[in-house]
């Protein structure tokens, strides 16, 4: 079953600027912006309400009602930024949260309030909580949006509307409490609709073809009889717990045990399901309406809570939680099936081994970013750079065999470097050559061995390979780049040592 | 005359039991235990080549630090048998992984740990060594305190992973708390016969400090997948032909 809450803002902008200026509390005061080279009124004060003063009023006009009315410049955006930060504040009440253009939130409280004790306290604590900020609001709760929405804005005082009561509750209300055009408004004033009871018995048909189809949805949707969707501000996750605190969290000790029960929670829900989690968000929504995110990467799949709260822990000290968390998220965005095969990675005899290899690696990426570590495979290249091929996951095994009928130096230079040699021409190895502005003899050499460039990856010249033992011992892997030819002598560079 | 006897008896046996305290393992009666080393491995106390401990190397030129590499290669595929892991971690990586093989360590179970910050590359070489399911460690780092090595190996002696440091061209010769402190550099390759060409790589291993052991210096070929003592050939004039024979 579904409960909604409909929150009304019924002076959002005016409220924010008094919370920013204090000393425009008690001032009559209007948001105004041009329309048609005249200023008009878009919203006003309470102080300049009680004098008569609302929106849509030519500013002139008022002025001549209230001669001290203060004049603001109205940010047409104002209202939308504000609401979506009251919507994100709002995601401590529930993970769906929505704005309600122009002046109100919805709230999605199915299945929430009994983390507050009870749908009475639940609603108390939001409507407590914002006029504490400031802002005059007025809050409902019903089964529909639409009978949430016609009772915060029609009801007197905050009103629960118990499940299933919505016809009942709805009698009362104008026509306007169903969200109409102004139109079928003005058409339904003038027939003398005053109430919702006026018309709720008319059959359908007669209704429709007098106020036409809008007004039936608008109808079944308060009723509940058509189904209204809410647009979230944020996706909802389909893996996410959450824990709110009963005082606000300081301590790194109660971060630590927030995200070890809800890790428990959620591990316990993954593990039923068969699957495990790559990454996860530690969400904390601080007392101040800031939120502070750490964030975690698994290697492989994993729905162990110790080792996850061993990748947390590594991060907690980054928090700041100012003057308190009261509300922890821990969200799984990427989750992954559990396969069998992990466990049999590389025949080792024990899935432990593994996992504890796993675990390492997470840790170790955790504190430096995954991009640190690297597991190669052979591929089918003779070109050396191109040799080896990154493996894309720990579980990945050759393809092919290792290529070891040639050798290969076992330290390989990133970039071959430039050196000067003294060559017997053709095909001979260098007698000497200059590296680091070192002369080294060359006393045994082997090659060439000619590898050509791939063409169908890249064009270049070919390399001879030589490999060179100095008099001391020390082992060179040096190439030729291209042919000799008449023009120009090709160049030298040393690309490996040998062990 | 017979308590002298107990006396040694007991100093003997109370000697084993620091060494194994140490983490050097004792070969059970009737059971030789080899590593390949041939006969470095008499440097070591027991004579066996000392596994979960932290073992030192120390090189200070390019061609030096490619010949650790490969003797570094050799004794991780010795520790790695047929399927274990291991882990080298390193702020310069330059080691072709492919060579790997050459030197009987499989590329595809070695997985490489490039740090980019040099502040974390003692706490991940120690976490690594903390890590029970790796047969190495093989840390490339430069400076290394007397503390953090202990670190390192109060890390292995609970984890009985075999450590391997490689101190690239350290500014300090400090004292470090390893086993053994290993000096690897290349001597020219010998082709049977003198036939022209390279041959197989050839070290000159130092055994420069070794713990309750016998520091010494070896030439080691690496052929045919293990360590083999090179003897001095002799060159013998039999008329005006020359012989070249090991003795």
């Amino acid at each position: 079953m579904k409960r909604y809450v409909a929150i009304w803002f019924r002076h959002l902008t005016t409220d924010q600027l008094i919370l920013l200026r204090p000393e425009l509390a008690d001032v009559p005061f209007v948001l105004a912006s041009p329309e048609r080279g005249r200023m008009v009124v878009r919203a006003a004060s309470i102080a300049a309400k009680t004098s008569g003063i609302d929106k849509g009023m030519v500013v002139a006009d008022a002025r001549a009602v209230l001669p001290g009315l203060q004049i603001i410049d109205d940010d047409a955006e104002l209202a939308g930024k504000l609401l979506y930060n009251l919507a994100e504040w709002a995601l401590r009440y529930t993970p769906i949260a929505a704005m309600d253009l122009p002046d109100g939130l919805l709230l999605d409280a199915s299945g929430c309030c009994h983390l507050w004790g009870g749908e009475v306290a639940y609603l108390k604590d939001i409507v407590t909580r914002l006029r504490g900020f400031g802002y005059d609001v007025r809050a409902a709760m019903a089964d529909t949006i639409g009978a949430a929405w016609a009772a915060s804005r029609y009801a007197l005082t905050d009103t629960i509307i118990s499940p299933g009561d919505q016809v009942n509750a709805m009698q009362v209300f104008p026509p306007a409490a169903l969200r109409i055009e102004a139109v079928i408004l003005e058409k339904m004033q003038k027939l003398g609709f005053y109430q919702i009871k006026g018309f709720i018995h008319i059959p359908r048909s007669v209704l429709r073809r007098r106020f036409g189809q809008s007004l039936l949805d608008r109808l079944g949707q308060a009723l509940g009889y058509v189904h209204e969707n809410l647009e979230p501000i944020q996706p909802l996750q389909p893996y996410q717990e959450r824990l709110p605190s009963l005082e606000p969290i300081l301590t790194a000790t109660g971060i630590e045990l927030a995200l070890k029960r809800l890790l428990e929670q959620l591990c316990t829900r993954l593990a039923k399901e068969g699957k495990g989690l790559r990454q996860a968000s530690l969400k904390c929504y601080r007392v101040d309406g800031e939120m502070r995110q750490i964030e975690i990467g698994t290697s492989s799949p994993s729905c162990s809570t110790h080792h996850l709260f061993r990748l947390f822990e590594l991060k907690i000290a980054t928090i700041e939680p100012a003057l308190g968390i009261e509300l922890f998220l821990l969200e799984a965005p990427v989750v992954e099936d559990m396969t069998e095969q992990q466990e049999t990675i590389w025949n080792i005899a024990g899935q432990n081994k593994w996992a504890a290899i796993a675990e390492l690696l997470d840790r170790l990426a955790g504190r430096a970013g995954t991009d640190i570590i690297h597991r190669y495979l052979p591929s089918e290249h003779y070109w050396p750079e191109r040799s080896i091929a990154e493996a894309s996951s720990l579980r990945e095994e050759p393809a092919i065999p290792w290529r070891t009928n040639r050798p290969r130096p076992i330290h390989l230079l990133r970039n071959p470097e430039r050196v000067e040699v003294t060559v017997p021409m053709p095909d001979y190895p260098p007698m000497l050559f200059r590296y680091k502005g070192q002369i080294h003899k060359v006393r045994k050499a082997d090659g060439p061995e000619r590898i050509e460039q791939e063409w169908w990856i890249s064009e270049g010249l070919l390399r001879d390979y030589y490999i060179l033992e100095d008099e001391t011992g020390a082992r060179f892997w040096i190439f030729r780049l291209g042919h000799y030819n008449e023009e120009s002598n090709p160049e030298w560079f040393v690309h490996g040592f040998f062990a | 005359m017979e308590t002298a006897m107990r006396k040694s008896e007991l100093i003997a046996r109370l000697r084993s039991e620091i060494l194994s305290l140490q983490g050097f393992r004792t070969p059970s009666l009737g059971q030789h235990s080899d590593f390949g080393l041939g006969p470095v491995e008499a440097a070591f106390p027991n004579g066996v080549f000392p596994i979960g401990a932290i073992h030192e190397f120390i090189s200070s030129a390019t061609e030096e630090s490619a010949a650790t590499s490969g003797f570094m290669a050799a004794l991780a595929g010795r520790l790695m048998k047929e399927d274990g892991i291991c882990l080298w971690i390193g702020t310069r990586r330059s080691v072709f992984p492919l060579a790997l093989h050459f030197f009987g360590a499989a590329p595809e179970r070695v997985i490489f740990v490039d740090v980019k910050k040099e502040r974390d590359l003692l706490w991940m070489i120690e976490e690594g060594l903390k890590c029970e399911a790796l047969a190495a460690v093989i840390g490339e780092i430069k400076e290394i305190s007397l503390t953090g090595s202990r670190r390192l190996q109060l890390a292995v002696e609970q984890s009985k992973v075999t450590g391997l440091l490689h101190r690239v061209n350290p500014r300090l010769n400090n004292p470090v708390a390893s086993v053994c402190r290993w000096q690897i550099s290349p001597i020219p390759s010998q082709l049977d016969t003198g036939l022209p060409g390279v041959g197989f790589a050839r070290w000159n291993v130092q055994i420069v400090k070794v713990r309750n052991g016998e520091p010494g210096s070896w030439q080691l070929e690496w052929s045919n997948g293990r360590f083999t003592p090179i003897t001095r050939p002799v060159i013998k004039r039999v008329g005006k032909r020359q012989i070249l024979r090991a003795v």
